[in-house]
């Protein structure tokens, strides 16, 4: 479990972190959103303890990031943006030495090793020497690096940063997986990554939380959200759109576009209505051809751009 | 914590060796030591059978040298990022500072090694004080620890490897000097007759000098690594307060 109270990191007149507070539990996967420079980073850097908080706390399983950190340092992996690793030495003796640093040896040391290497595809270059790998193998070494002590906690920044789609779907498989035992911390620019891996995702901007939530609550923040967008034929504009808009509970209907010979409407409800079914029913009722019909949940980039932009 | 420091001590060696720099530095050192014993120093015409005109320039050798070792210590594990992992390890930070400069050290004391066949010779050309020929390596071997403590330091101080290596350098040279008239008699003008004694006390050449001619004083060996404990405790507290930076 992580905790997280208060954390602030100023650099000079830069404050990086401002006062930021929140909890992971086991079995979480939480996504770290926000814009570049928001400091996801630094806020993972000072629960690694790689960077001192200027106030504020954190602790891992229950130990201080102030007090412990060598305590803390062994209850997770952490794989630290941009993927930096030993560019002199192969895979194999890299994951060899991080083994050793997480306390195994002999046969067990072997086993983390070649397990890992399995896991994270890296079989046919664990010979070759870091320097020479493509930017997504290295990510992907760092990544096995992470991973190889099978950690309770979990702290990845861009984690499939570089990655070809295929190793994406593999490295989100991995983390989803691990993150039904663990508890995990991801940072991303990949809005869908929070669909197909996070249970929770945060959104910080300037440092602070903007929003906090699981996806669909985050999605539920959207404009868009409830509003249904709907596509019907051979009826003029004129009349549909005063006849969508006088329908209960409806805030607002517009035209916004034509598909297939079809106008294609959205009307969007009063604030947390429901209204597609009086819009089903109406529209039944007035026996107009009904080609598409949407309930929005909302759209992440909307919400995200509006919580960080203000 | 002692499995660490030689796990991290193990991957620092192969990396001297899995690079060139750890070739180029061992040829380079063999030739320079050669050169300068044979060819300034006359070894053969003097035809002594010991070792003094090989050790005499290791002070200057190592001027150089060593901060070329030492500068990449931090500085490049800064620069690549991988501080990032070695540090958010389960490690202290002055373990990992006493694990690289071990490295480091025995590294150096291999170069140091690989001038044997100037031991053969001296046994071959007369009847040499074996006692002078161990304590001339164990001075010299202390001089480059105390070097390279310096080089780790300055190392710490940037990402830039030759700002670090310059450092080194001065850092080294000032402390070379130290005791050598011309420097006091400059620091004179402006600091006190006290500072002056401390300063010319903390000279590398007299401990370097007496472990030549065979002494071997605990004096010296505690100077040395008094200067290595410290030099190591300012690199840790460098690594410590970019943390907070
Ligand atoms: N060592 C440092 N010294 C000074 N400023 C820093 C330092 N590290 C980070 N910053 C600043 O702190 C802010 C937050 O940086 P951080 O790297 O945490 O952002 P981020 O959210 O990870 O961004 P990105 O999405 O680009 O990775 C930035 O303005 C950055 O310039
Ligand atoms: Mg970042």
């Amino acid at each position: 479990m992580i905790e997280v109270k208060n954390l602030t990191k100023k650099f000079g007149s830069l404050t990086a972190v401002n006062n930021l507070s929140f909890i992971v539990n086991r079995g979480e996967v939480l996504g770290f959103l926000g814009p570049n420079g928001a400091g996801k980073s630094t806020t993972m850097r000072m629960i690694t303890c790689f960077l001192t908080p200027t106030s504020g706390t954190a602790s891992v399983n229950g130990f201080d990031v102030l007090n412990n950190p060598v305590d803390v340092r062994k209850q997770f992996g952490y794989l630290p943006e941009n993927a930096p690793v030993y560019p002199d030495m192969t895979v194999e003796s890299f994951l060899k030495f991080i083994g050793e640093m997480r306390g195994f040896s002999g046969t067990e040391l072997k086993k983390r090793v070649d397990d890992t290497i399995e896991k994270c595809f890296l079989k046919n270059v664990k010979h070759q020497t870091i320097d020479t790998l493509s930017k997504g193998y290295k990510q992907r070494v760092c990544f096995a690096q992470a991973i190889l002590h099978d950690p309770p906690v979990l702290i990845l920044d861009e984690p499939t940063d570089g990655l070809d789609p295929n190793q994406k779907h593999e490295v989100r498989q991995l983390i989803k997986k691990m993150g039904e035992e663990k508890c995990v911390i991801l940072s991303t620019h990949i809005l869908e990554e929070v669909d197909s891996v996070c249970s929770r995702a945060i959104i910080i901007a300037k440092g602070q939380i903007v929003a906090d939530g699981t996806p669909a609550k985050l999605r539920a923040m959207s404009k868009l959200h409830g509003a249904v967008t709907l596509s019907i034929h051979r009826v003029a504009k004129d009349s549909v759109i005063p006849f969508l808009a006088s329908l209960p509970d409806v805030y607002h209907a517009e035209r916004i576009g034509e598909k297939n010979n079809a106008n294609v409407y959205r009307v969007f409800p009063k604030e947390n209505k429901n209204i597609a079914h009086h819009i089903a029913s109406a529209v039944r009722e007035k026996k107009w051809e009904v080609e598409e019909f949407n309930i929005e949940e909302g759209r992440l980039d909307e919400v995200f751009r509006n919580v960080t932009t203000k | 914590m002692f499995h660490y420091i030689k796990s991290i001590v193990k991957r620092e060696i192969k990396g001297y060796f899995n690079s060139p720099v750890a070739y180029v530095f061992i040829v380079i050192f063999l030739i320079l030591c050669g050169f300068f014993t044979f060819n300034v120093s006359n070894f053969y015409e003097a035809r002594i059978a010991d070792l003094r005109a090989f050790f005499v320039w290791h002070p200057w050798l190592f001027l150089f040298l060593i901060p070329s070792i030492a500068m990449r210590l931090w500085a490049e594990e800064r620069r690549s990022g991988t501080i990032e992992i070695l540090l958010t390890l389960p490690v202290t930070t002055g373990q990992a500072v006493i694990a690289k400069f071990i490295a480091a050290w025995i590294f150096v004391g291999i170069a140091l090694a690989l001038t044997f066949p100037l031991v053969i010779t001296v046994f071959y050309l007369g009847n040499p004080d074996v006692g002078a020929i161990i304590t001339g390596y164990l001075g010299s071997f202390f001089l480059a620890g105390a070097y390279l403590s310096i080089g780790s330091f300055t190392s710490a101080l940037t990402r830039n490897q030759v700002i670090a290596f310059i450092l080194a350098v001065v850092f080294c040279l000032f402390l070379v000097l130290a005791g050598w008239p011309p420097v006091t008699s400059a620091l004179s003008k402006f600091a006190s007759a006290g500072f002056i004694n401390f300063v010319a006390a903390l000279s590398f050449m007299p401990h370097f000098e007496s472990m030549q001619r065979g002494v071997i004083d605990s004096r010296d060996i505690i100077y040395y690594l008094s200067v290595i404990a410290f030099m190591l405790f300012a690199n840790t507290a460098v690594l410590n307060s970019r943390k907070s930076g």
